[in-house]
C-alpha cells in the first residue's frame, strides 16, 4: 500500500491473557516513537480473559500513519505461546520471507516454508530475570536483533518510561531480559542461522 | 513535545487540562480508560475534583448536570447504551442550556449486544440539541476537547465529543499534550451567568406552557446556527495559539477538481485519504470531506464544499432503520436547497466494528452504481449484505406461531 515510502513494517504479537502482547506492543511502539519513527499500536479489539487467545499490532513507519485499521499482512508475527500454532491462524496473511518469533526450544517439526523462522525458550529466559516466565520482552529483544527496525536501547528507554510505575526491580529486570533476548538472537544472526530482514 | 499514548489517555490528560471540578461516570467499554485515568489523577491529588462514580448513566449524566448548573466545570464519557440511558437528561441538559462536555467512545448499539465501534450511539441522540463533533485521531480528540469547552461555554450549548471506540480510544500514537498554561490562556476560568446560588434563590428548570414552550425550543435551534461559525473561529484561534487545526465544520482532502467526493466521518477518514491518494496517483478526479460538526448540521458550508462534484458516495457508520443513511439524507436535504441535483450515494458499512479497510473503500469508490434517477433515492445500499450471515436454524414465522398458540393453550410437549 505505501510502496514509495522508505519504511513501512507492521508486526503481528499473538499471545494469551496474562503474557503481555498487548503491552509488548505497546512497548515496540514506543521504541520506535524513541527511534524517531512514526508509530502505531493497538490489541485487537474484544474482551479480554487470562488464558483466551490475544492479538496485537504495531505499525513502524517513517511517514505519518493515518489509517486506523487491522493488520492483515505483517512482516512479522511474534507468537509467545506455541500451543497458539494449532489452535489460532497464527501465520494468516504473513508475507512471503516474513519473520516469525516463537517462543518454545526448537523450531516446530512440521513449520511452514517460506518464512523466517526464529525460536527462542523466551518463558525460561523471562522467568530467570523477572522470576515469572513471561516472555515479551525477551521476545521484543529478539524481534530488534532479527529485523533491525528497533534499536535496543530504544527498548530500553521504552521500558524504562512504560514500567517506571511498577518499579525499579521490574524496569531492571525486563531491561536484563531483554538483552538476552537480543543476544540470543545476535548470536544466531552472527552465525548465519538466521537471515537479517531488508 | 510530541508522546506515543493511548487514545484514552491522551483525551483525560486533555480533560484534566481543561480542570473540571466534577468528574461523573459509569463505566462501560470502550470508554472506562478515560475515566479510569482521571479517577487516579484525583486520587494522585494531580487533578482538584470531585470524582463520583455514579450508579448508572443516568445518574452520571445528571451528576454533570447538576454541577454546571451551579457553576462548575464537569465532565463525562460513556458510550453505546450508556449514551441511551442518558437520554433524557440530554435532552434537559441542553434544554436548560447547560455547557456541559462529554466524551461519547463511539460504539455500536445492540441488540445484538456488540462492544466494537460504529456510531450509531451518538447518532441516534443527534436530536437532542448537542453540539457533535466528530474527531479522526487521537490529536484532534485532545485539541477538540480542549475547544469544546470554549464552544460550550461561549454558545450556551452542551458539546459531545465523539471518538472510535477503540479505533482511536485504545490505540498508542502520537499526540502532542499542550502544557498548562498554554491550555489555561485559551480556555479562561468558568463563569457561569446562572449559576445557582442559595443567596440569590432561582428557579431552573421551570415548567412551560403552550403559550412560550416553542419559544424556547425556537431559542436553541437559533443558537445551534450561531454556533457554526463560534466553531470555525474558535478553531482558527486555536491553530494560531497551538499550531493546529482540524477543519472547523469540515475538512476537505483533496477536493480540487474532484468530480467524486468521498464523504465520511470519524478515524475512517484515515484509510479514505490514503485511498484518494491512490486514486490520485492513478489520475482519478476524487477527493475526501469529512464531517467533523454533525450537529448543527453545516448545510450551506457543504453545499459549497461539493458545489464541483459530479458524484458524492457518503459512508455511514450508522442506519436510521426504515430509513437509511442519515448523514446522506441530510446532505441531500442541503444539496436540493440549493438547487444541486448531485447524485449521492449512501453505503453503510464498518458496524459494529466490522473494518472498513482501503480495499473496501476502493471497492466502494469503483464500484458505486451512480444513476440520474437516484437523486432523492431514499435508502441505503449496505456494504456488506446482512443476508451473508444466515439466521440457524431458519426462522418460520409460521411455525412460530403455533407454537405459540400451543403454549397460551397450555398443549405444548416438553
Amino acid at each position: 500500500m505505501k510502496s514509495n515510502e522508505i519504511c513501512f513494517h507492521e508486526i503481528r504479537f499473538h499471545g494469551r491473557g496474562g503474557q503481555g502482547a498487548v503491552s509488548a506492543a505497546a512497548l515496540l511502539a514506543l521504541a520506535a516513537f524513541e527511534d524517531g519513527f512514526e508509530s502505531q499500536a493497538f490489541p485487537k479489539f474484544g474482551s479480554e480473559r487470562r488464558g483466551a487467545p490475544v492479538e496485537a499490532y504495531v505499525r513502524i513507519s517513517s511517514a505519518p500513519i493515518r489509517a486506523h485499521n487491522q493488520v492483515y499482512a505483517p512482516d512479522a508475527v511474534v507468537i509467545q505461546d506455541a500451543s497458539l500454532l494449532r489452535t489460532e491462524p497464527v501465520l494468516q496473511g504473513l508475507k512471503p520471507n516474513g519473520l516469525i518469533l516463537l517462543n518454545a526450544d526448537e523450531k516446530p517439526v512440521q513449520a511452514s516454508s517460506g518464512f523466517r523462522w526464529v525460536s527462542l525458550p523466551a518463558s525460561q529466559i523471562g522467568e530467570r530475570h523477572i522470576g515469572r516466565p513471561l516472555p515479551n520482552t525477551v521476545l521484543l529483544g529478539a524481534l530488534a536483533a532479527g529485523t533491525g527496525w528497533v534499536k535496543l536501547v530504544a527498548l530500553e528507554q521504552a521500558i524504562g518510561n512504560h514500567l517506571a510505575g511498577k518499579g525499579e526491580a521490574i524496569v531492571k529486570a525486563n531491561i536484563e531480559a531483554v538483552r538476552e533476548g537480543y543476544q540470543f538472537v545476535a548470536q544466531l544472526v552472527a552465525q548465519q542461522r538466521v537471515e537479517v530482514a531488508s | 513535545m510530541k508522546q506515543l499514548l493511548e487514545g484514552s489517555q491522551a483525551v483525560a490528560e486533555a480533560a484534566r487540562l481543561c480542570r473540571p471540578q466534577v468528574v461523573a461516570a459509569y463505566p462501560i467499554t470502550p470508554q472506562t480508560h478515560i475515566i479510569e485515568r482521571l479517577a487516579q489523577h484525583v486520587a494522585d491529588g494531580e487533578l482538584t475534583a470531585e470524582f463520583i462514580n455514579a450508579e448508572s448513566e443516568f445518574g452520571a449524566a445528571s451528576i454533570v448536570l447538576g454541577a454546571v448548573a451551579t457553576g462548575v466545570r464537569a465532565f463525562t464519557a460513556t458510550a453505546s447504551q450508556g449514551l441511551l440511558l442518558m437520554t433524557e437528561v440530554l435532552y434537559n441538559i441542553a434544554g436548560l442550556r447547560l455547557p456541559v462536555v462529554m466524551v461519547c467512545a463511539n460504539r455500536a448499539v445492540g441488540a445484538p449486544i456488540n462492544i466494537f465501534s460504529d456510531h450509531q450511539d451518538s447518532m441516534s441522540v443527534r436530536d437532542a440539541g448537542w453540539i457533535q463533533l466528530y474527531v479522526e485521531s487521537n490529536q484532534e480528540a485532545v485539541d477538540t476537547l480542549i475547544q469544546a469547552y470554549r464552544i460550550a461555554e461561549v454558545c450556551d450549548l452542551p458539546v459531545m465529543v465523539c471518538m472510535d471506540g477503540f479505533l482511536l480510544t485504545h490505540t498508542f500514537e502520537p499526540v502532542d499534550l499542550p502544557t498548562q498554561a498554554m491550555v489555561d490562556n485559551f480556555l479562561p476560568s468558568f463563569c457561569f451567568s446562572r449559576t445557582l446560588d442559595p443567596d440569590h434563590p432561582m428557579t431552573l428548570g421551570g415548567a412551560s406552557e403552550p403559550d412560550n414552550y416553542q419559544e424556547y425550543r425556537s431559542a436553541q435551534q437559533t443558537a445551534m446556527e450561531d454556533a457554526m461559525p463560534v466553531i470555525e473561529a474558535l478553531d482558527a484561534e486555536f491553530n494560531d495559539q497551538f499550531g493546529r487545526a482540524h477543519g472547523g465544520l469540515l475538512r476537505a482532502y483533496r477536493l480540487e477538481k474532484a468530480e467524486t467526493v468521498l464523504l465520511g466521518i470519524g478515524s475512517l477518514m484515515g484509510a479514505v485519504h490514503d485511498v484518494v491518494d491512490k486514486l490520485r496517483d492513478q489520475g482519478q478526479a476524487v477527493g475526501a470531506l469529512r464531517l467533523r460538526c454533525f450537529r448543527p448540521f453545516p448545510a450551506q458550508a457543504l453545499v459549497q464544499q461539493l458545489r464541483g462534484a459530479r458524484r458524492i458516495i457518503v459512508l455511514e457508520k450508522a442506519i436510521s432503520i426504515g430509513a437509511g443513511g442519515i448523514v446522506a439524507a441530510e446532505l441531500r436535504a442541503a444539496l436540493h436547497q440549493a438547487g444541486i441535483m448531485t447524485p449521492v450515494a449512501s453505503v453503510i458499512g464498518g458496524l459494529g466494528g466490522r473494518d472498513l479497510t482501503p480495499e473496501v473503500i476502493e471497492a466502494v469508490f469503483q464500484e458505486t452504481m451512480f444513476q440520474e434517477t437516484n437523486v432523492g433515492e431514499v435508502g441505503a445500499a449496505f456494504q456488506f449484505a446482512p443476508e451473508q450471515i444466515p439466521l440457524n436454524p431458519p426462522f418460520s414465522k409460521g411455525e412460530a406461531r403455533k407454537k405459540g398458540e400451543a403454549r397460551n393453550e397450555g398443549t405444548a410437549d416438553g
